[in-house]
């Protein structure tokens, strides 16, 4: 039995993410009035491949079954 | 390329609307057509203050009353059983640690997933002890020693040979015992140098035990044609090491554990595997629910990072409001903890002003007056 690396990003469950720019942050922030987001762990196995740090804003683009595509947002945050 | 008609409508409308009116309205039509679309989409919206927690509430809670209450068993030789119904709800519901049927659904690369070797590769992701792999043991009471015959059949099938087998019990009986490979048989005595037949007939059970290869956590194996592929349900789950395997499709391949999704793949896979097995056992018990419904209490549970249950230790505590809090569960507990830290209630959801007597902020309730300075 060999052994393989696993990318997670390549798994049927896992969507599209990536970081927003500073610019895309404050237009975002602006658009929908928002204080606070949705968050996810430093410790998430996602955060690697994205090198994100705490703080950053991630844009998830996620396989609806009603819209086609929606898109999501969350913060970094350290553990609890 | 979308048609140049439809192109103000990008971002007002879903893109699984646009693909549709894309493939199905004539070229010509397509103008008027889209205005009504969009006219329509507007209309179908939800209105900002509408209680869609509590729609969601009624809307999965109805169709739970019809659900079967018991588990059944897979037909077949090899017999499986997983939870199902609403059981399995209220499982991914509370967001339990530790489920009672854990399960996965190993899809294989070609030429496996045609149906080659099946069995063989099944037997290898099985977790496989020494019990399996030997013939017998015989204790020898005069030597007090052990004798084991190995089952060469097997270990061909399992690409293993003795030689490898005396390594691994060695490995890990090394404090006790001394493992001696003769001929086809293993010669196991005792270490140290009080030795009697007790500790011997003990070890003979230790050894049983002795894992020897496989994936540790698979239970049972069976493979299954799903559609066009073979794949291989398993009892007992262990994602991490089974994306390792180069014969997996490790894109497809799944488990029923959300806490593991959640810890190999994220968060969102998370999400997406909570409204996935939420949407099967609605499907299998022939009920009908909406996905926007699953979808927001998997939101709802994904929200803070971390997966939350529907329980007052998971989401209900989350909740900013003491009095909404007290209402659920545990009322005394939650009072009393607030007023010793002196906790204060901004009154800003709909329990609380509920039992004040006070207009909720819902629907028409949610507006304020704003004046002009």
């Amino acid at each position: 039995m060999t052994e393989k690396k696993f990318e997670i990003t390549q798994h049927r469950l896992v969507p599209k993410h990536s970081v927003l720019s500073e610019k895309e942050v404050t237009t975002l922030l602006k658009n929908y009035s928002l204080k606070d987001l949705p968050k996810m762990h430093l410790t998430d196995p996602i955060i690697e491949t994205l090198k994100a740090k705490e703080g950053d804003i991630i844009r998830i683009e996620r396989n609806s079954l009603t819209a086609g595509k929606s898109v999501f947002y969350r913060r970094v945050i350290a553990n609890a | 390329m979308v048609h140049a008609d439809l192109k103000e409508y990008i971002g007002k409308l879903p893109s699984s609307i646009i693909q549709e009116l894309e493939e199905t309205c004539p070229a010509s039509k397509m103008k008027k057509v889209a205005k009504l679309v969009h006219e329509e989409f507007e209309n179908s919206r939800i209105s900002p203050g509408e209680a869609v927690g509590l729609i969601s509430a009624e809307s999965i809670g109805e169709p739970g009353t019809q659900m079967t209450l018991n588990t059944f068993h897979f037909a077949g030789v090899a017999e499986m059983s997983v939870t199902k119904g609403l059981p399995r709800i209220i499982e991914i519901l509370d967001a339990r640690k530790t489920i009672s049927t854990p399960t996965m659904e190993i899809y294989l690369h070609a030429p496996y997933n045609k149906g080659k070797d099946i069995r063989e590769i099944a037997m290898r992701i099985k977790e496989t002890n020494m019990e399996s792999v030997a013939k017998d043991f015989a204790i020898n009471v005069v030597d007090l020693k052990m004798e084991t015959t190995l089952d060469a059949e097997k270990l061909e099938k399992l690409e293993l040979n003795s030689k490898k087998v005396q390594k691994i019990l060695e490995k890990a009986l090394a404090k006790e015992a001394n493992v001696e490979l003769n001929g086809d048989k293993l010669e196991i005595s005792l270490k140290g140098k009080e030795k009697d037949l007790n500790q011997l007939y003990k070890l003979k059970e230790a050894i049983k035990d002795v894992y020897v290869c496989g994936i540790k956590g698979i239970k049972q194996v069976l493979p299954v044609r799903r559609k066009e592929d073979y794949i291989i349900i398993t009892a007992g789950s262990n994602l991490k090491k089974v994306f390792e395997l180069d014969f997996v499709d490790s894109s497809r391949s799944t488990s029923n554990d959300i806490h593991e999704i959640k810890k190999i793949l994220g968060i969102e896979a998370a999400r997406q595997a909570i409204i996935d097995e939420l949407l099967q056992v609605v499907e299998t018990q022939g009920l009908n629910v909406d996905v926007r419904h699953l979808m927001l209490v998997a939101d709802t549970m994904c929200i803070s990072g971390d997966i939350k249950g529907i329980t007052r230790y998971g989401v209900v505590s989350e909740k900013a409001s003491v009095l909404a809090r007290a209402s659920f569960e545990t009322p005394i507990k939650h009072l009393i903890e607030a007023s010793v830290i002196g906790e204060i209630d901004y009154l800003n959801s709909v329990v609380e002003n509920v039992m004040l007597n006070q207009p909720v902020p819902l629907g028409t309730g949610m507006v304020k007056l704003v004046s002009k300075k």
